[in-house]
C-alpha cells in the first residue's frame, strides 16, 4: 500500500507547526520518495549505516520536508525528531544537514551537488568492489545548474549505470515557472543527445516510477518525472505561491480534510 | 595543470588516477562523494581553479560535511606570473581560512612539503596544502616538521620574521640583510596557516618581539591578518609588518620575480 498520504500529512504537519515554506516543492516529489524508499532501493533501518547499501541524494534540498517525512514512515528517523523539525533546539533544518541523523546521506540546499556528489560515492564504491545504486532527486529548475551537465557528460562518457538522475519536473522554480527561464527547452531531447535512456513518467504514479526506476537499460538512466508543484491540496496545486505560502490555522484543517479524504 | 607532473603518480596507480576534465566544480564534489565513501581524495590544479572556481562545493561538500579531502593548488602567489591575474594565486588563503573545518599548509621547501604530505594521511579533515612550483632550495632542516606546529628555522632576539610557503628564501635574504645591519632576527616557517601556531606567536609578543610577516599572497585575511589578529587581542602594542600583495590586482607583465620587486616583496637581490 501506498504510503504517500501519509507522508504528505507528515509534510503538512511539520511545516505548518514551524511555520515554514517549500510546501509545495517537498509535495511534487512525495512519490518519487516513496516508490525509493518503499519500492526501489536497498535501504532499511537495519543497513542505514552499511556502505553497500544503496543511496538518496536528495539534491533539491528545500523540499528536505518530504525526505524527513518518509524515513519517519520508513522507520528510519523516530516521530519524536520528526517534531524537531525547523524548531528552535530542533535537529532538522530547512535544508538538509547530513549530521542531523543517520539516512540523511548529503548535506544540501545548495543545487547542483548531488549529482557530482553521485559519481564520486559511484567512483569510490567501484574501488571498493561495491555496486550499490545511488539516486538523485533534482529539481527541473536545478537542472539550470552547470554542475549537473558536467556531471551528465561526465556520466555519459563513463556509462556510470549505478547513479539515476530523477527530475521532479514541476514546472515551477522560485519566483517563476520553469518554461520562462530556459523558453521550453526539451530537456528529454537534450538528455537524449547524451546518449542518456531518458524514461518520461508520470510523477505521482508510484507503479510507473517503480516499473521505470527497476528498468534495465543499456545506457545511464534519468527519469523525468512530470509533477505537479503543491500535490494534492488544492490551494497548493500547480501554483507559484506553493514555494513560499506558510500554513495558516485555516489552510492547515483544510489540507488534512483533503489529504483524509485521500486515504480511502 | 603542470603538464606532465603527476605521470609518476599515475604510472605507479593507474587505478587511483582520475583526470576528471574542466570542471572544477564537478571534481571538487567527485571528490567530496568519494570521501563519503570512504577514500581519501587529493584534487590537484592551479590554485585559482581548484579554490576559487570550486568555491562553494568547498564549502558546502568539503568543509560543511567536513569529510577527509586534501585540496593542493600549485602556482603560489605569482608563481604564473606571466600568465596574468587569472592565473596568480593572491586570495586563496583568505578565502579558505573563512571556512570552518579547513586547514591551510604552505610549506616553504621541499622537506616541508615531505612532511606536510606524509602528516596529511593522519587527517581526517578537510586540508588545503598551498605549493609553489620552484625548488628555492632547502631551508628547514628541523628533525620534525607538523602540521599546526611552526618551525623555527633560525633563534633571534629582536625581530621575528615569519613566512609562509614559497616566500622563505626571501625571508631568509631578509634576515641576512637585517643581521648585517646588526640586528639578530628569528627566521621562522610559518607552515600551517590556520589553525595558526598560536603558543608561538603569543610568545614572541610576551617576550615583546618585533614581527614581520612573509607571504606571496594579498596581505588581507591571509598570513599577516592571522598574526596581526593574535597581536591586536594581546593588547600589547608590539611593531609589527606585513610584506605582501597589496590590496590590488596585478597588470605587469613579467616573471614571478618582476612582478614581486613591483611590489617590493622581491628580497633575493
Amino acid at each position: 500500500m501506498s504510503k504517500s498520504n501519509d507522508i504528505r500529512k507528515d509534510i503538512v504537519n511539520m511545516c505548518y507547526k514551524a511555520k515554514t515554506s517549500h510546501i509545495g516543492s517537498a509535495l511534487s516529489c512525495v512519490e518519487i520518495l516513496d516508490s525509493l524508499y518503499f519500492h526501489v532501493a536497498n535501504i532499511t533501518k537495519e543497513n542505514i549505516n552499511s556502505p553497500t547499501r544503496d543511496r538518496v541524494i536528495l539534491s533539491k534540498g528545500h523540499a528536505c520536508a518530504c525526505l524527513y517525512a518518509t524515513l519517519f514512515e520508513k522507520g528510519i528517523i523516530s516521530k519524536e525528531i520528526l517534531d524537531k523539525y525547523a524548531v528552535d533546539n530542533g535537529q532538522f533544518p530547512i535544508h538538509l544537514d547530513r549530521s542531523s541523523a543517520d539516512g540523511i546521506d548529503v548535506s544540501s540546499g545548495s543545487l547542483g551537488h548531488g549529482l557530482p556528489l553521485a559519481i564520486g560515492i559511484d567512483t569510490a564504491n567501484k574501488l571498493n568492489g561495491i555496486n550499490s545504486k545511488i539516486y538523485v532527486v533534482a529539481g527541473d529548475g536545478e537542472m539550470q545548474e552547470g554542475s549537473m551537465w558536467e556531471a551528465i557528460e561526465y556520466i555519459s562518457s563513463r556509462k556510470m549505470k549505478d547513479i539515476v538522475l530523477i527530475v521532479d519536473y514541476n514546472n515551477f522554480q522560485s519566483s517563476d515557472p520553469t518554461k520562462t527561464i530556459i523558453n521550453e527547452l526539451d530537456i528529454n531531447k537534450i538528455l537524449k543527445s547524451f546518449d542518456i535512456d531518458v524514461f518520461e513518467v508520470d510523477g505521482h504514479n508510484i507503479d510507473e516510477l517503480t516499473k521505470v526506476l527497476k528498468k534495465e537499460t543499456k545506457n545511464p538512466k534519468v527519469v523525468v518525472a512530470k509533477t505537479i508543484k503543491g500535490k494534492s491540496l488544492s490551494f497548493m496545486e500547480n501554483t507559484l505561491k506553493s514555494h513560499y505560502m506558510k500554513i495558516t490555522d485555516e489552510l492547515y484543517k483544510q489540507a488534512i480534510e483533503e489529504l483524509t479524504k485521500g486515504d480511502k | 595543470m603542470g603538464y606532465g607532473i603527476l605521470d609518476k603518480f599515475r604510472e605507479v596507480f593507474p587505478d587511483r588516477f582520475f583526470n576528471t576534465g574542466i570542471n572544477e566544480q564537478l571534481s571538487m564534489s567527485m571528490a567530496a562523494g568519494m570521501a563519503l565513501a570512504g577514500k581519501k581524495p587529493f584534487v590537484y590544479s592551479i590554485i585559482p581553479f581548484v579554490t576559487m572556481r570550486c568555491f562553494e562545493q568547498i564549502r558546502v561538500d568539503v568543509a560543511y560535511m567536513n569529510l577527509n579531502v586534501k585540496i593542493v593548488g600549485v602556482g603560489a602567489g605569482f608563481e604564473y606570473g606571466a600568465c596574468g591575474a587569472t592565473h596568480h594565486g593572491t586570495e586563496d588563503m583568505s578565502v579558505l581560512r573563512a571556512l570552518p573545518n579547513m586547514t591551510i599548509c604552505a610549506p616553504g621547501d621541499n622537506r616541508e612539503m615531505e612532511f606536510i604530505a606524509k602528516d596529511s594521511l593522519n587527517m581526517k579533515t578537510p586540508l588545503y596544502i598551498r605549493i609553489g612550483r620552484h625548488n628555492g632550495g632547502i631551508m628547514n632542516n628541523n628533525e620534525t616538521i607538523k602540521i599546526g606546529k611552526a618551525s623555527i628555522i633560525e633563534e633571534g632576539e629582536d625581530i621575528a620574521l615569519i613566512s609562509t610557503g614559497n616566500m622563505l628564501p626571501d625571508a631568509k635574504a631578509y634576515a641576512e640583510k637585517l643581521k648585517k645591519e646588526g640586528r639578530k632576527p628569528y627566521l621562522i616557517s610559518m607552515h600551517t596557516v590556520k589553525p595558526i601556531d598560536k603558543d608561538l606567536v603569543n610568545s614572541l609578543i610576551n617576550k615583546g618581539v618585533e614581527i614581520n610577516t612573509f607571504e606571496e599572497h594579498t596581505i588581507v585575511g591571509g598570513l599577516g591578518s592571522a598574526v596581526a589578529e593574535l597581536i591586536a587581542e594581546s593588547g600589547k602594542g608590539i611593531k609589527f609588518k606585513r610584506f605582501g600583495i597589496p590590496d590590488e590586482f596585478s597588470h605587469y607583465v613579467g616573471c614571478q620575480r618582476f612582478i614581486k620587486s613591483k611590489f617590493g616583496i622581491d628580497f633575493l637581490g
